[in-house]
């Protein structure tokens, strides 16, 4: 075990990239509360699995936190109405990640109070495991990190398996982004509440908060609160390096233990949660709310009033940028979630899901016209690549469409992190050449697979 | 000395003798009978290895076409006469099998399918194009024109055309299908050449939506279902969809009816006449000049 510091050298991981920060921007504003719009968008897909099944009807009537869809098997999750309104439309919708997805439309009622009333289910201290795992899956929560995996599907633990540490993930190492942190810091009470729910059922030795070194505030906060708990949380604070916030080098930043290729946080007896989920977790049992709403950082050089904001799922992402003052006519590039692995919008009107942690909009100065040079073996994105792949020849072998060569080179244990391309000097697509390696091998298991 | 000699080569020819046994016997133990049919077969064929006949290159499927277990028209890439050789080489039914082509499911290109974004990045290819947010254009469905297809084709079948289509030349095709896989879209189909009644659309909007995105879109108004003979057309997930085995029964009025052109009759090539904008009565155009009559 290694001993954790709070004046450093923090805990980390080898390897990784020290790209600039400019969480300045917004995270010292408090979360504002987005006021309701018109109409809510909220694709069925919003998780990683099985798109959830609507139960609802066109023109029905719908209360805010009533499920509107249930999830069609186990790896999927439940989907609620964040507002009271009328269902207008069950159809093909535009979706962030670019293409037409099926989404339940829902039209605000101008006259509703829009109050949520707590209807707490009963407490999770009497409840046995299976049927807080049925809850979980029901209350739609996912993994508010931005990979939208569902969370019960994470907290059920196979029979025999028994949880070391519990790890709260608050790292947040993509720049711009602060909506974990300000989370920690508002929502201190509920994100331990949390963490106390989850420890009722995983019964860990130990709970880590991993927290970048950039966040002191939250660091304290959490320190505080974690005293008075009684619970054997330690708050454990990391260099500021990306991607420190992957769950696998979060693990090997606290235990100096890697997780092996291919396997889970769960096989090292590890389950690491985001911070924003736990907070859910807790919202759901104490208060009965289903995930409706969540906090969105909206940032960037082309954002009129940076700010972090409470936004109910399904708001379209025009709206919220107007709410922070709009996007300035120097915006060239909008992006959901971070500089690094946020996803490149075509147009401001899809929805805001549940995997989504930031609108950002880069201006011209941030963005600009890269020339892609030839591979001069350099080797920094192998000093980049915090998973140890070498980057350099698996863009090569991308370049001469070698799928299968790029398989047995780990490509698959390539989690997208950016920080290859990051370092590229010459300016090589190589995540997005590896994104389309791992396509090419999935359409090819499934084709041999039929 | 002499008797030295005698020994050595003795026991070298001794050696020798064992080991020819050696051969022989394991010769007659493991010997494989090939047909040499199978030579003279490959010889004939295209030796393309395209893997259009379904078997892993045309050494397969020599095997199997002197095994009878196939008909030798099964290999498309082969011209008739090709075919007919083998059949007589060894006297069997040269078999018919029809002549199939790749089709392009879209027909949107840079004339009628807009662009709601402009890709900055480096990888200019398709696959490349549609990892970034399923690439610029307003359709999600649609081509991207940037040839991925026409690079993976190694019969020179596809040509990319001014409109940024790739455009199939049927001569050239053997249906190998590896335009159908390089499609990030999947808008590539295998068709028999005889179902010349295509909907060249995969948009699963209606009406404005999807027109808004593509002059050429299937608004799925269902005016092909109308006038078809029954059963041939259906609308499906707001798209027509044509029973084939119905075929006998297509004719070109679906197309006549069609307000976006979305649903054509091909003879032959793709994309063959350029959809020009309709001209309004005594207005020409020649050479780029317009002038009245």
């Amino acid at each position: 075990m290694i001993n954790i510091t709070s004046t450093g050298p923090f805990l980390t991981f080898r390897h990784g990239v020290h790209p600039e920060e400019y969480k300045e921007l917004s995270c010292h504003r408090p979360i504002e509360r987005m006021p309701f719009v018109e109409e809510y968008t909220l694709p069925l897909s919003q998780h990683i699995g099985a798109p959830a099944k609507p139960v609802v009807k066109e023109k029905q009537r719908v209360r805010r936190g009533e499920l509107i869809a249930e999830p069609s098997g186990f790896v999927s999750v439940g989907l609620h109405s964040p507002v009271d309104g009328t269902v207008t439309a069950i159809g093909l919708f535009a979706h962030p990640n670019g293409q037409m997805a099926p989404a339940i439309r829902i039209k605000a009622d101008p006259f509703s109070a829009q109050r949520f009333i707590p209807q707490p289910p009963t407490p999770p201290e009497q409840i046995p495991v299976s049927e807080f795992i049925a809850a979980v899956q029901r209350a739609g929560l996912v993994g508010l990190g931005g990979a939208a995996f569902p969370a019960h599907v994470k907290f059920s633990i196979p029979e025999g398996r028994q949880i070391r540490y519990l790890m709260m993930n608050g790292c947040e190492c993509e720049p711009f982004l602060t909506c974990d942190h300000r989370v920690m810091v508002e929502y201190a009470d509920e994100l331990i509440d949390g963490t106390g729910i989850l420890q009722h059922f995983i019964k860990a030795e130990k709970i880590y908060i991993a927290i970048e070194a950039n966040k002191p505030d939250a660091i304290a906060i959490l320190r505080e609160k974690a005293a008075a708990s009684g619970m054997p949380i330690e708050v454990a604070p990391l260099k500021v390096k990306y991607p420190q916030g992957a769950e696998k080098m979060m693990i090997t930043a606290i235990l100096g233990e890697e997780v092996p290729s291919g396997k889970l946080p769960l096989d090292v007896g590890v389950l690491v949660s985001n911070v924003g989920t736990v907070v859910a977790l807790s919202q759901y049992f104490r208060q009965g709310m289903p995930l409706i709403e969540r906090v969105v950082t909206v940032t960037g050089p082309a954002v009129r009033r940076p700010a972090n904001v409470m936004v109910p799922i399904g708001t379209p992402m025009r709206a919220v940028a107007e709410f922070c003052g709009g996007i300035t006519d120097e915006a060239a590039r909008i992006l959901l979630g971070g500089p690094m692995m946020g996803v490149v919008q075509k147009s401001l009107d899809v929805p805001v899901v549940k995997g989504i942690s930031g609108i950002l909009a880069l201006s011209d100065n941030e963005v600009r016209d890269i020339t892609a040079y030839s591979c001069i073996r350099c080797g920094r994105c192998l000093e980049a690549c915090p998973l140890f792949l070498n980057p350099a020849r698996l863009g090569l072998l991308a370049r001469k469409g070698l799928w299968e060569e790029m398989e047995e080179n780990n490509l698959m244990d390539c989690f997208e992190c950016g920080s290859c391309s990051f370092a590229c000097p010459s300016g090589i697509p190589l995540v997005q050449s590896f994104r389309i390696g791992k396509a090419m091998i999935r359409e090819k298991k499934a084709r041999e697979k039929s | 000395m002499l008797n030295d000699a005698v020994i050595g080569v003795g026991i070298l020819a001794g050696l020798g003798l064992l080991f020819a046994t050696v051969i022989a016997i394991a010769y007659r133990r493991f010997r494989v009978y090939e047909d040499p049919r199978i030579d003279q077969v490959e010889e004939m064929l295209p030796h393309a290895n395209c893997g259009a006949c379904g078997l892993p290159g045309c050494r397969a499927f020599a095997e199997q076409v002197v095994g009878q277990a196939i008909q030798p028209s099964k290999c498309t890439v082969s011209s008739a006469e090709a075919i007919q050789r083998i059949a007589a080489y060894l006297g069997v039914d040269a078999g018919s099998e029809e002549k199939r082509v790749a089709r392009l499911l879209c027909a949107g290109g840079r004339r009628e399918a807009h662009n709601l974004a402009d890709y900055k990045g480096t990888l200019s290819t398709c696959r490349g194009e549609s990892a970034v947010a399923g690439g610029p254009k307003a359709c999600s469905w649609g081509c991207l024109g940037l040839g991925d297809c026409a690079t993976a084709c190694t019969f020179g079948a596809i040509v990319m055309n001014e409109d940024g289509l790739p455009q199939v030349i049927p001569d050239k095709c053997t249906a190998c299908g590896d335009c159908v896989k390089a499609c990030p879209k999947g808008l590539f189909e295998l068709m028999p050449v005889s179902q010349k009644l295509i909907v060249q659309c995969r948009s699963l909007l209606e009406g404005t939506e999807a027109e808004d995105r593509c002059s050429v879109a299937c608004t799925a108004c269902g005016r092909c279902v109308a006038d078809a003979a029954a059963g041939l057309i259906t609308i499906r997930d707001n798209l027509a969809v044509i029973d084939y085995r119905l075929n006998h029964l297509a004719s070109t009025e679906a197309c006549f009816r069609c307000p976006t052109q979305a649903i054509v009759w091909v003879e032959g090539q793709q994309f063959a006449k350029p959809t020009a904008p309709i001209l309004p009565v005594g207005r020409v155009e020649r050479y780029g000049e317009e002038y009245f009559q």
